[in-house]
């Protein structure tokens, strides 16, 4: 009741002045909103980097030969180079590792793709049938390769669409039509659905993939592995699945403690959260800017609550006379300068969010506003308002009610 | 006996400057009555600025009793202080201290806001009394600077008695106003001491003024020089028809 009567004496105030008190709320608006907007940006281009990165399929493992030992003679060798994989490393992985759902070797290729007139120069992945799985991939048309087809070696291998395109201008339907892939031919079974380019600008739809039986035997002429991928049961568990895998191939491949590992293991999830921090620092740096902003903005209430204390002071006294407590003055202009913050903050949200808003439409960037951004913002700038409020407050409920009467 | 609204007992104040002891009050008794209207005189450094400022509960003694309605100010806290004027003293000032841009309704209802026993309706019936005790119900809406000083000053007093207190302290009121307006001012005054049966202590250093009062208690150098009873009160409403009439009005 009493604390009704100081908002409705401290609204009263903020009306006689109400240029003034508009004034001192820009400051509050426009660090509001400008912290909104970047945080919305900044949380956008992170959503949009993880769910490109995502559709590569998020739960999703690759190893990778390794090997930091130099040769004799000092060479270091290409990752490509290193013989360290095997079919066998693969099957341990199926069997063992209860975090791995699936799990496919791979071995891949450059060279040009022919079919009749038209060439292209693409790569072929050799792999498994769970790769498509393990990648997020689908077909458009036509069915995968089989296990059977994989153990026999055979000629036969799906298309991307940027293959698709090259080789079949005219639109002829690719399925049971036959390829070259350097000299070897092979039978177009399936068109794999477009995914498009990846975060890192690459045409995820230039590829051909066959049985990696077939590109081992037939085009490499090795029995080594580049690549295994795998996917782990669920995004969470795949970090305890690169455990399983590290330790199993440790053993497989009979490194002792002392010796490095001769694989990489790397999850997706781990690409994600790097790609995620540059972005994260992004935001958190223009944010920061933002946030300076705000503190200006509450410096500017603090300094025009100073004035307005001085200017007041005999209104000060006045009220003291006629039986206002120092709590009561407190509490008044503290009320005031909270008053000042929280409408400043609720106009600073609503431009925040449209200027989101704006920039997603107008410039095409992602934007996601959070509620947690605007909730922070908003307990934020009603802090600034007490912090910054209270000293010239404090200054108000001090005054001696004699002077503050006489003064001039 | 009618007990006594004021009662002072050997009142000191010493306000200590630089090293010095400024003694501005030096053992100051008297009482008031319900109902009296009393005029403090004296010239500057009379102590009468002191006097009021502990009279309005403002100040406290450094030595000495002032008891307010029964109540013995020595012993309040700041918090308890403020309740007091708020609850027994209306205030008016020289220089009207009224809030700027805000009503005359609003400036009435002022104190009554910080006293949490009175609701919003209630607030305004008794604004708009004192409103009309001061004859100016129909300006409720006039902010100050449509209103002209004497006007203002009504305003101002309307604030004081809005929380039907036990006394109106006056400082200097009619000390920015012309003759005209003062007496206008004084026989407001009057009436309300007369037929409303305020108790009424007016400070100020214009004998003319002191005529209009019941009793003028005289200051010097912090020590009562005089305390003498008015026999024939001078009339405030008579004394402004006597006045000239100008061409102004």
């Amino acid at each position: 009741m009493q604390l009704f009567n100081l908002i409705r004496i401290a609204l009263k105030a903020l009306q006689r002045n109400k240029l003034r008190a508009f004034l001192t709320m820009l400051g509050i608006i426009i660090g509001v909103g400008a912290v909104i907007t970047m945080m919305s940006i900044g949380e956008g281009s992170k959503q949009s980097i993880q769910s490109s990165l995502s559709s590569m399929g998020s739960n999703m493992i690759t190893i990778m030969p390794y090997n930091n030992m130099p040769m004799p003679g000092g060479a270091r060798m290409s990752s490509s180079s290193v013989q360290s994989l095997t079919e066998d490393d693969v099957n341990k992985i199926r069997t063992n590792v209860a975090d791995v759902s699936a799990v496919s070797p791979g071995v891949s290729s450059s060279g040009q793709a022919i079919k009749g007139a038209n060439n292209w120069p693409t790569q072929m992945q050799g792999v498994a049938p769970s790769y498509l799985d393990i990648r997020k991939l689908s077909l458009k048309d036509g069915v995968n390769f089989t296990d059977d087809q994989v153990r026999k070696s055979a000629k036969v291998c799906l298309i991307g669409q940027t293959v698709v395109t090259n080789l079949f201008p005219g639109g002829e339907n690719p399925i049971g039509q036959v390829i070259r892939f350097g000299k070897i031919p092979f039978q177009v079974i399936g068109v794999l659905n477009p995914k498009g380019q990846n975060t890192f600008g690459q045409d995820q739809d230039d590829i051909i993939i066959a049985p990696y039986t077939t590109v081992q035997k037939r085009i490499l002429a090795t029995t080594y592995l580049h690549t295994i991928y795998a996917s782990a049961v669920s995004e969470s568990r795949s970090d305890a699945a690169t455990e399983e895998i590290t330790q199993l191939l440790r053993e497989n491949h009979r490194l002792r403690p002392t010796e490095e590992d001769d694989f990489t293991v790397r999850t997706q999830a781990e690409l994600i959260s790097t790609m995620s921090s540059t972005s994260t620092m992004m935001t958190t740096l223009l944010t920061a800017v933002a946030g300076i902003s705000l503190v200006i903005g509450g410096i500017g209430i603090m300094n025009i609550m100073y004035v307005s204390v001085t200017e007041r002071t005999r209104e000060i006294g006045l009220r003291m006379s006629i039986g206002a407590r120092g709590s009561d003055i407190l509490l008044q202009f503290l009320i005031e300068a909270i008053m000042i913050s929280i409408t400043g903050g609720i106009i600073g949200v609503i431009i925040g969010i449209s200027a989101s808003l704006i920039v997603s439409s107008a410039l095409h960037w992602p934007t996601v506003i959070s509620e947690s951004a605007i909730g922070l913002s908003f307990v934020v700038c009603a802090l600034t308002g007490v912090f910054f409020g209270y000293y010239p407050a404090q200054k108000a409920a001090r005054l001696d009610p004699i002077d503050a009467l006489r003064y001039e | 006996m009618k007990k006594n609204i004021l009662e002072v007992r050997e009142l000191k104040r010493e306000f200590l400057v630089g090293s010095q002891v400024v003694r501005a009050l030096k053992g100051v008794s008297f009482s008031v009555q319900p109902g009296e209207f009393v005029t403090i005189m004296g010239s500057s450094g009379s102590g009468k600025s002191t006097m009021l400022n502990i009279l309005g509960c403002l100040d406290k003694p450094t030595e000495g009793d002032y008891l307010l309605d029964g109540v013995n100010v020595k012993e309040l806290s700041r918090n308890e202080l403020a309740q007091l004027r708020n609850r027994k003293i209306g205030f008016v000032f020289q220089a009207y201290n009224l809030l700027p841009r805000t009503s005359a309704l609003e400036n009435v209802e002022l104190p009554l806001l910080y006293n949490a026993d009175v609701n919003t309706r209630e607030r305004r019936e008794k604004a708009m009394h004192a409103l009309e005790l001061v004859k100016l119900a129909d300006r409720f809406d006039h902010t100050p600077a449509q209103l002209s000083g004497g006007q203002q000053q009504r305003v101002a007093i309307a604030r004081a008695l809005v929380n039907e207190p036990v006394m109106i302290l006056a400082d200097e009121a009619t000390g920015n106003l012309d003759t005209r307006t003062s007496y206008e001012i004084m026989s407001l005054v009057q009436e309300l001491n007369q037929k409303e049966k305020k108790t009424i202590v007016f400070v100020t250093h214009e004998p003319d003024i002191a005529a209009f009062s019941s009793r003028t208690i005289m200051l010097r150098d912090g020590k009562i020089q005089k305390d003498t009873a008015n026999e024939n009160v001078r009339s405030a409403k008579e004394a402004l028809e006597s006045l000239p009439v100008s061409d102004d009005y």
